[in-house]
């Protein structure tokens, strides 16, 4: 049986790749999707009720939140898709050198990661977008950062492993040079453990990516960022508490979605594990 | 024992050398300049230039590494620049908020997750186990802020059962605890179900059952005690997610608590402050995952001794 297929067997995945597609086309379609313009303010209609007009309510500033929340899907999902790819970029190249050359550069880069390790979750991703300044680039860059050391571990591991495989002794043997070995023989092996570790990052990105936003260190008005939009909603908890909890119940589906689809991709790529 | 515990703190040193290291090149690359936004815009090049040396800020990097490392060992962090108070004395003051707060989600998570974990284990596939998986599914989807403002609305404001934020009494407690808890509530009871698992299919666990030993002892005797090492290594990592989260939890329900100090301290461009805290933070990490590699060797006599 092949993986897609088992993958197809898995409700629960294949609903988190439904969600995943609606969130897509969310975020691709937002200008024509949207009700009316995110940005728009009218003062007179501030915190108004979910129905009627704004079928979601309205925010502190009478802004759609419906609006707002679609095309927040275009900053969720731009920040975790790029942080995802400098995670993996990033770590891949680390991994893989530290991995096959040894020596020293393997000892200094291993022990840098140990360093970064040591940061408890979430304050490396602070640190970094304290340097950087706010903003969309900059959180992207601060998660895709802290995403890196661990993706460094996960390929370096691999490719020790896998360096000491039989089949890739008989390609040496045989004279391939460490190129061919790298790309012909140890990367394959590595890319279906990396996806699942993709997708289930990308579910974490956009966590980060909102709690970033939150604490107002992360994407910054008026572009709507679900994490922002939750902080927004924060000030008016107590008198309209729709403001603040609706975005927030797209962050947890996104995030919900990726998990799903991580799960079952590992399920479907290793059914050993089951 | 004690050479191994020696040695494991030692190695710890250069890892927080590091570690500050990393955090004061972070800060000395800000664009926003301390001194600048001490001092105002309009503020003279002459009032800049002498509260840039006053803070020692016109020497290369490579000195005020050196300079932070030595007084480090003297067990000095500096003064504060917002409040001009040691930054030793402020993370005093902030850190049993941040302590009780984490123990006590540790504990909430330590406690339902494994609970919840061993119940899926035992009975697999029962309406239970069906409902714990999705609730740990949700957990580990919500982003705690979000959590924390939810939980507000129905027992501050809804059923007025628990204060909205603060610190002072238990019942101040419960909400930020159970907020920081409930994505490593999630994480155990998905651990300990597969550990559980895993070893209730073990061959020895068939033999001990085979001769007649009660299930309530295989379960306790064998199963517990060899599922504990994975549940313990998560246990420890996940005491670094609770601390990041701290920051978060902490900001929602104004818990007075070193995460929400160093949001401000980030806000005020105060980096002697901001780099005490990140260090604390660290040391508590290291230390609690050392602690979590010594127990190995409580629960397995074949780990620990040589180290």
């Amino acid at each position: 049986m092949t993986a897609w297929s088992r993958f197809c067997r898995n409700r629960l995945a294949l609903l988190g790749l439904a969600l995943v597609v609606v969130l897509a086309l969310s975020a691709a379609l937002a200008p024509w999707l949207a009700p009316l313009d995110p940005t728009r303010q009218t003062l007179i209609e501030k915190r108004a009720r979910p129905g009627g007009k704004y079928l979601l309510g309205a925010d502190e500033f009478g802004r759609d939140i419906l609006s707002r929340v679609i095309y927040g899907s275009r900053v969720a999902l731009l920040v975790s898709v790029l942080s995802m790819l400098i995670a993996l970029g990033g770590g891949l190249l680390l991994g893989t050198l530290a991995g096959f050359t040894g020596g020293w550069l393997d000892a200094v880069l291993m022990r840098g990661v140990e360093i970064l390790l040591a940061f408890p979750y979430l304050l490396l991703a602070l640190a970094i977008v304290a340097m950087l300044g706010p903003g969309v680039l900059n959180t992207t860059i601060a998660v895709g950062i802290w995403g890196v050391p661990a993706v460094t571990r996960i390929v370096r591991g691999s490719v020790l492993t896998l360096r000491e495989a039989e089949y890739v002794g008989a390609a040496r043997a045989l004279g391939a040079p460490g190129r061919a070995l790298l790309r012909r023989h140890i990367l394959p092996n590595i890319i279906p453990g990396l996806i699942v570790y993709a997708t289930l990052f990308m579910a974490n990105a956009i966590l980060l990516e909102a709690a970033l936003s939150f604490l107002g260190l992360g994407v910054q008005p008026p572009t709507a960022s679900w994490g922002l939009m939750v902080s927004t909603g924060r000030d008016v908890l107590l008198v309209a508490p729709h403001v603040a909890t609706v975005p927030g119940l797209a962050i947890m589906l996104a995030v919900l979605a990726f998990n799903l689809v991580g799960d079952g991709l590992r399920d479907a790529l290793d059914p050993r594990l089951r | 024992m004690l050479t191994f515990v020696v040695r494991r703190l030692l190695l710890a040193v250069p890892v927080l050398l590091g570690v500050v290291f990393v955090v004061m090149l972070t800060i000395d690359l800000l664009p926003g300049d301390a001194v600048t936004l001490m001092l105002g815009e309009h503020a003279t090049k002459d009032a800049v230039a002498v509260l840039r040396e006053h803070l020692g800020l016109d020497k290369p990097f490579a000195v005020r590494y050196l300079d932070y490392v030595t007084r480090l060992a003297r067990g000095d962090l500096g003064r504060s620049i917002q409040q001009n108070r040691p930054v030793a004395r402020e993370l005093a003051d902030a850190w049993p908020a941040t302590l009780q707060l984490t123990i006590a989600a540790l504990l909430i998570a330590a406690g339902v997750g494994i609970v919840a974990g061993i119940v899926s284990a035992v009975w697999p596939n029962s309406v239970f186990d069906a409902i714990a998986r999705l609730a740990s599914l949700f957990g580990l989807s919500m982003p705690i802020f979000w959590t924390g403002l939810v939980l507000i609305v129905v027992f501050s404001l809804w059923l007025n059962w628990l204060p909205v934020g603060g610190a002072g009494s238990l019942s101040h407690l419960v909400l930020p605890a159970v907020t920081l808890a409930l994505p490593s509530v999630a994480m155990v009871s998905r651990m300990t179900r597969s550990a559980v698992l895993d070893v209730l299919g073990e061959d020895y666990v068939r033999t001990a059952r085979a001769k007649g030993v009660g299930e309530p002892w295989v379960l306790g005797k064998h199963a517990l005690r060899n599922a504990f090492i994975p549940i313990l290594t998560l246990l420890g990592l996940q005491s670094g997610q609770l601390m990041g989260g701290a920051v978060l939890t902490e900001t929602v329900f104004a818990w007075p608590g070193l995460g929400r100090l160093m949001v401000k301290a980030i806000f005020a461009r105060d980096y002697v402050l901001l780099q005490g805290a990140v260090l604390v933070f660290a040391l508590a990490f290291v230390v609690i995952n050392l602690l979590v590699d010594l127990s190995y060797g409580l629960l397995d006599p074949r780990v620990g001794r040589q180290g």
